[in-house]
């Protein structure tokens, strides 16, 4: 699903962020990726999703060569990934719901599916109920799972997550987790960037290990 | 009319963008306000003046419609011989009445419009000429042709002196053009403000929603998805921007309407005000709306491609 052949990064300022990164996330696969904070998880995940492009090598989402993908394409790749991020980036200003449903308001879908899929998708994270409620006034835990909502409402192939349990307390980041494998159960390709390592060792999933930029493991991770 | 699913889905999506458009509006009733307001003024300046000179220029119409040449017999032809002349001059296809005032109706005439009939009593004979007063045809009636008419009449032995008074309405017409020619420069001039106006309203916008935008970019949305509902905020904008200007226009043209009446009416004349018909009205909004939009989507060109999500986290 996700295939990175000898791919570096490297910022005009910063100098090199990723060098030599090659690896094989298979589909269906779950794995976390580890490293020390400016290791290069972020701008990992940032050039899954388009965010940031590949300096020299080549990548593959789904098939697709995203070295090579032009600029109107960014869009229809990002829509095949869910993100969630360490501090949400949700719409205050809007509803659960309404952040919820973003996704396939762009992609257009009809207001029936729309409704229908938001409500699953908040009940996947036990969050019904809440619909008409303004994030700002959740907690941090509840905001990320709306986050999550958000992320699989349109049932990506893809789901990736930086630092997803970077400001919860133990409790609060076992659920979390534990709703990403409900997710890869049925099928979703998981990535996560954690440094939470005394949670994830619990966790039987291969680890793809980030140190300066470069990639210490983790050749090939097949579905386990 | 049954439309393919993928427009109708098309189409619903454009109606839900231009009603949440409108909907972000009126949610900030007084800024809108002041923003079309803005427009309106911008708009209704040229407008108002060019409703203005249309009436001038509708009001000299009448006028040299109405240009009548007067031939000043002289004293030495008789009354038979310029019975003769009106009949004669009737048959000409350039004319399309003529009526004779002979001396003595002249007098009479005078004597009652003026009130000088003491003066007048004073008098040993009639001093005033009789007067043959043609009405030119439709078709001969306009400046040119009745100067070449006039010409022509001059000629006849028994004129002396042919009469046509038009001169200023011609420099009145000048006049009018060179004003109406301004107005356009006016109007382009107002046109480019409104663009800007816009322009620069919608780029607040954007700023405003910079967060909204990045994060709809990073879930994958399409330029034209992000671009939308702010082309259809300039398309409100200018849209209700030429509303206002219409309702400036016709409520100062309102005002004058009373008085114009009046003083026509001294005038022993029909004429009253005219404002915008139907299909200026639609092209007032029309331009409004497209100077919106062309504005919007200025500010959008130029702003929207510099937010780019690039943080992560």
């Amino acid at each position: 699903m996700i295939r990175f052949a000898n791919v570096c990064k490297r910022y005009p300022q910063r100098g090199d962020a990723l060098q030599g990164v090659s690896f094989h996330l298979a589909a269906g696969a779950m794995a976390f990726l580890t490293g020390h904070s400016g290791a290069g998880k972020s701008t990992l995940l940032k050039l899954i999703a388009l965010l940031e492009r590949a300096t020299r090598g080549q990548l593959f989402v789904d098939g697709e060569n995203l070295s090579r993908a032009p600029r109107r394409r960014i869009p229809m790749v990002r829509r095949k990934i869910g993100m969630i991020f360490q501090n949400h980036h949700l719409l205050f200003d809007r509803t659960v719901f309404d952040n919820v449903a973003l996704p396939l308001v762009i992609a257009g879908y009809r207001h029936q599916e729309i409704g229908r899929r938001v409500r699953a998708s908040l009940d996947k994270v036990g969050l019904l109920g809440k619909e008409k409620v303004l994030p700002i006034t959740l907690s941090g835990g509840e905001q990320q799972r709306v986050g999550i909502a958000r992320a699989v409402v349109n049932k990506p192939l893809v789901l990736l997550a930086d630092e997803p349990t970077g400001n919860l307390d133990p409790d609060l980041s076992r659920d979390i987790m534990h709703l990403f494998e409900q997710f890869n159960q049925v099928g979703v390709t998981v990535l996560i960037a954690s440094h939470d390592l005394e949670l994830i060792s619990r966790m039987p999933y291969p680890r793809l290990q980030l140190e300066n930029g470069r990639l210490l493991n983790g050749e090939i991770v097949s579905k386990p | 009319m049954r439309f393919p699913r993928f427009l109708e889905n098309y189409l619903a999506r454009h109606a839900q963008v231009a009603l949440s458009s409108l909907g972000r509006l009126y949610r900030a009733p007084l800024a809108s306000l002041m923003t079309a307001a803005v427009l309106g003024i911008a708009l209704a300046l040229p407008t108002g003046l060019y409703v203005l000179t249309d009436n001038l220029q509708r009001l000299s119409t009448q006028w040299d419609g109405g240009a009548n040449i007067s031939l000043f017999l002289r004293d030495s032809v008789a009354t038979e011989q310029a019975q003769q002349l009106q009949r004669k001059l009737q048959q000409w296809p350039q004319v399309d009445s003529v009526q004779l005032i002979t001396p003595d109706q002249a007098l009479a005439e005078f004597r009652e419009l003026s009130g000088f009939g003491d003066v007048l009593d004073a008098l040993q004979d009639n001093p005033l000429p009789a007067v043959i007063a043609i009405k030119p045809a439709t078709a001969h009636a306009h400046a040119d042709a009745a100067g070449a008419l006039m010409q022509k009449l001059r000629d006849l032995p028994e004129v002396d002196i042919a009469q046509l008074d038009l001169q200023w309405v011609k420099r009145f017409h000048a006049i009018v053009d060179i004003v109406r020619r301004s107005i356009w420069v006016l109007a382009a001039l107002l046109g480019l403000a409104v663009l800007l106006i816009v322009g620069n309203t919608i780029r607040l916008e954007i700023q405003g929603r910079h967060t909204e935008i990045e994060i709809t970019k990073l879930i994958g949305a399409t330029d034209g998805f992000i671009r939308r509902p702010f082309l259809y905020s300039g398309f409100w904008y200018g849209l209700s921007g030429a509303v206002l200007a219409l309702l400036l226009v016709e409520l100062a043209f309102f005002q004058l309407h009373g008085p114009v009446r009046q003083l026509a009416g001294l005038y022993q004349s029909a004429f009253s005000l005219q404002t915008l018909s139907f299909a200026e009205t639609v092209a007032l909004l029309g331009a409004g709306a497209t100077l919106g939009l062309l504005g919007a989507g200025l500010a959008v060109g130029r702003h929207l491609a510099a937010i780019e999500p690039d943080h992560l986290g």
